[in-house]
């Protein structure tokens, strides 16, 4: 059996990269909580992994999508600060998690290549 | 995979709500300066804020760090005082104080306050995002 690193790693590597690109965009959403104007975005992470998936080619340049704020502030902006803080500690959660995953597939393949 | 953007982006946001918290500084040292005219008193200080979206087309960057484009002062006249023994006095014996509003400088100080501490935690949630990244495979 040969042992393809590309489809042994590849789902969780593209989880990561999904993770980092959103932690980016709720990152700026933060910065921006008190800009004028500023309209708070986000990538829907599921829709970007159903994606890669399929076998489309997803590229850096992910679907952006603005925020429906609960409520409307008089200054235009959209960003909700409680909500993109909570966003931002379960996406890092979720990146820490598909860390372990990777870990946990690497050290399948090491013990695999030892032969232990 | 690149963590230096969220350093950038939180890094400017604590770089604005720093300067927004000098403001208020000047804002609040300044409450009582009086003046001899409504002209020269001092006026509150407010920074405005505006999103940066770095790159253009393809290699445009979604994620927008913040920059302070400008200081203005605000529109409220200054709040004259009936003081005819006042040095600063006027021919009607108004002296001209600052047009300050200690409550609203305050309650933006917490807001500034708040929103640096926010950038704080996500500069070190990244920084721990990266820390584990570079154990990868240990």
């Amino acid at each position: 059996m040969a042992i393809n690193f590309e489809s042994a790693l590849g789902l969780h590597a593209q989880a990561l990269d999904v993770r980092v690109e959103r932690t980016k965009i709720l990152a700026a959403n933060i910065a921006n909580a008190e800009t004028p104007g500023y309209q708070a975005r986000d990538i829907d992470f599921k829709s970007e992994l159903a994606a890669f998936e399929s076998g489309m080619d997803v590229s850096r340049n992910y679907d952006m999508m603005f925020r429906i704020p609960a409520q409307l502030a008089a200054d235009g902006n959209t960003v909700e600060i409680g909500q993109e803080q909570a966003r931002f500690a379960q996406n890092s959660m979720d990146f820490e998690t598909s860390l372990t995953f990777l870990n946990m597939k690497i050290s399948g393949l090491r013990s695999a290549i030892k032969g232990e | 995979m690149s963590f230096a953007n969220i350093y950038d982006i939180a890094g400017s946001s604590m770089a604005a709500q720093t300067t927004r918290l000098n403001t208020i500084a000047s804002n609040l040292a300044n409450v009582d300066s009086a003046a001899a005219s409504a002209e020269e008193a001092y006026k509150s200080i407010k920074p405005i804020f505006e999103a940066v979206y770095h790159g253009t087309g393809v290699d445009a960057n979604p994620a927008a760090s913040v920059a302070v484009t400008n200081l203005t002062t605000t529109l409220d006249n200054a709040d004259m005082r009936f003081e005819p023994n006042h040095p600063l006095a006027d021919a009607d014996g108004y002296v001209a104080y600052s047009n300050v509003d200690p409550i609203v400088e305050v309650a933006d100080m917490m807001s500034a306050t708040q929103n640096f501490e926010a950038s704080v935690n996500v500069m070190n949630r990244a920084r721990s995002m990266q820390q584990s990244l570079l154990n990868l495979g240990t």
